[in-house]
């Protein structure tokens, strides 16, 4: 389709990304561990690990238990502190010119306000991810994300203090999450992370005793990710304007459309990036080959185009 | 660090273990003592993570120059694809990774110990010391003969050499700090390298700390991505003020560590626990837990 004029680039609430796949919180480093192995530039953005207040040493080992077409990690948020972040690894980070998001955590309303406190001005930073999945001490260690209320007073409190666009990361297995993304978006953020790891547990039945030492730990990786696009496809079809990042087991560029065509407005690629790190500019080559041969120009493009009820193609009819 | 596409040169059995050759200059011309290989998975997402493998062999010179040797235990899913690999069938192969074995600057004794599996990347070590004028002994540990490596070599590479087997089946009948103290004191032992499972480590650590013996030990953590991003193969190093410990990576900040700063009382009871303990600065009591 000649005449076209062909862009990767998204518009993600003010964060211009030059190309729609990002690194996955957790998954990309620090800016030194891929050197030589990838491009960090060629990224859409990079969503940092999670960061906390304090520092925190993470879990006991076992760590990571590998299951079918997936991976169960538990790695408890293992960070050197909001503090240290700042003055190490945002600046490796923002040297590279690609946008830089925060992924933020905390066990406390209180914990998330100084963690966001400490990030608000930063240069460099170009949007915050708020990390829900952590259990509240507040409300009897459940997650965060089990009370709609409690993720509006976080999401609230950290857009409040945020000069950046703030995306809350929501998980799939919520039976009420479409009110849960409202609540969010009204709470104040910009947009939405689409989904985090599956709560997930795999046990050594030869020593009969739980794979990690955090016992029970999230699944990532190919497994999840119909799960994720289906999380996707119900907020981006209830609320169409606000800007989506899909994100579970995407490991081809034929994943990452998935996505795009369930209502993403851009993709985050975490596992795969540990098994190949060139995987997100693969990924954005295969999605800019998908658009040229479907004659579109952009990836937004692809949010509209998934046929629903009533726009089957004929019974019978030839593949071609 | 590089990745490359690298022909397999050969694949043959070696015990109980397998062994694959590659051919890969850009690593091989890198890779020293002590360093690791991260070997890809088949595209068929069946299980994804590469899989890693320290360095038994690089060489950089004469005939097989630009190739590089690992030995695995072909057991468990990943494994057995690899043993299955034919020569001529290409590999996704990122190395070398890692920290690798110091070497002592004053000609010194060294006193190689290694069990199972670990021997692997002391082989390597063993050359490249005699190569610097080291005086090379080894004790070489193994659960039973078939998993004994190479004891030919060994011999062939080192002044003195005890064989000790836990079922007696091939040497000395035992483990392996059975006969660490007598095989140091024989060869005037100066420093000690030790590769190996968690708890024969820590036994020779000790046995270092107490007899003030400079000492060096490759961990073998279960790994997911090898290159540092995923915090998964920590282990506790103690903080050279004394002040604390942080959890290392040993893909990166390892797999070489110094034994008398590893936090062995924390690492070697990680037993998982139905109610484990928290990370800092989350609540003591919870239901649901930051994966």
């Amino acid at each position: 389709m000649a005449g076209v004029k062909q862009s990767l680039s998204v518009d993600l609430a003010g964060i211009r990304l030059a190309s729609p796949v990002l690194a996955a919180s957790g998954c990309a480093g620090t800016g030194r561990e891929l050197a030589g192995l990838a491009d960090l530039r060629r990224l859409g953005g990079l969503v940092t690990r999670t960061l906390t207040y304090k520092p925190s040493r993470g879990w006991p080992g076992p760590r990571v238990a590998e299951t079918a077409s997936g991976i169960v990690t538990g790695v408890g948020l293992q960070n050197a502190g909001v503090r240290a972040f700042v003055a190490e690894d945002l600046p490796r980070l923002a040297r590279t010119g690609i946008p830089v998001l925060a992924s933020v955590g905390g066990a406390s309303l209180q914990g998330y306000i100084r963690a966001a406190s400490i990030l608000r001005g930063e240069r460099g930073l170009a949007g915050l991810e708020v990390y829900l999945s952590g259990p509240d001490e507040e409300n009897e260690g459940l997650p965060f994300y089990s009370r709609i209320d409690r993720m509006a007073e976080v999401i609230g409190a950290v857009s409040r203090l945020s000069m950046v666009p703030v995306f809350a990361k929501l998980p799939a297995l919520i039976p009420d999450l479409v009110p849960a993304a409202r609540g969010c978006i009204r709470a104040g953020a910009h947009g939405l992370t689409l989904i985090d790891a599956v709560p997930a547990m795999a046990v050594d039945v030869r020593r009969l005793r739980p794979r990690l030492g955090a016992v029970v730990g999230g699944l990532s990786g190919p497994a999840i990710r119909p799960i994720a696009v289906a999380a996707v496809f119900r907020v981006a079809q209830a609320l169409p304007q606000v800007p989506v990042m899909g994100v579970g087991g995407i490991a081809t560029a034929e994943d990452a459309v998935e996505f795009l065509l369930a209502g993403a407005w851009a993709v985050q690629v975490g596992t795969a990036l540990m098994v190949n790190p060139s995987a997100p500019t693969e990924i954005a080559q295969g999605i800019a080959q998908y658009l040229h041969a479907k004659g579109l120009a952009s990836p937004g493009d692809l949010r509209e185009r998934m046929r629903l009820t009533g726009e089957r193609p004929a019974r019978g009819a030839s593949a071609s | 660090m590089r990745r490359v596409r690298a022909e397999i040169l050969n694949s043959r059995k070696l015990g109980a273990f397998q062994s694959i050759t590659l051919v890969a200059p850009e690593i091989a011309d890198r890779a020293r003592p002590g360093q690791f290989v991260s070997v890809a998975m088949p595209d068929d997402r069946r299980f994804i993570l590469r899989r890693h493998f320290s360095i038994h062999q690089a060489s950089r010179r004469g005939g097989w120059a630009g190739t590089l040797e690992f030995v695995f235990d072909p057991q468990g899913p990943g494994a057995e694809w690899l043993a299955e690999a034919k020569a001529h069938q290409f590999l996704d192969v990122i190395g070398p990774l890692g920290r690798a074995f110091a070497y002592p600057r004053a000609p010194s004794n060294c006193l190689l110990v290694s069990e199972g599996y670990g021997a692997s990347s002391i082989f390597f070590l063993a050359q490249e010391l005699r190569a610097r004028g080291k005086r090379v002994d080894m004790v070489l540990g193994a659960s039973e003969e078939s998993h004994l490596f190479k004891p030919i070599e060994a011999k062939r590479l080192s002044q003195t050499i005890v064989i000790v087997t836990a079922d007696g089946s091939s040497g000395e009948h035992g483990s392996v700090m059975d006969v660490v103290p007598r095989a140091a004191q024989g060869a005037g032992t100066e420093v000690i390298y030790a590769a190996g499972p968690r708890p024969m480590l820590r036994t020779v650590a000790e046995f270092c700390i107490e007899q003030r013996i400079p000492a060096q030990v490759a961990v073998e953590e279960e790994m997911a991505c090898g290159t540092g991003l995923c915090f998964t193969c920590v282990v506790p190093v103690i903080r050279k003020d004394g002040s604390g410990y942080d959890n290392l990576r040993s893909c990166t900040e390892g797999p070489v560590f110094n034994p008398a700063r590893v936090f062995w009382d924390r690492w070697t009871s990680e037993e998982t626990r139905a109610i484990p303990t928290p990370p800092e600065g989350f609540p003591r009591v919870v239901s649901s837990w930051p994966a």
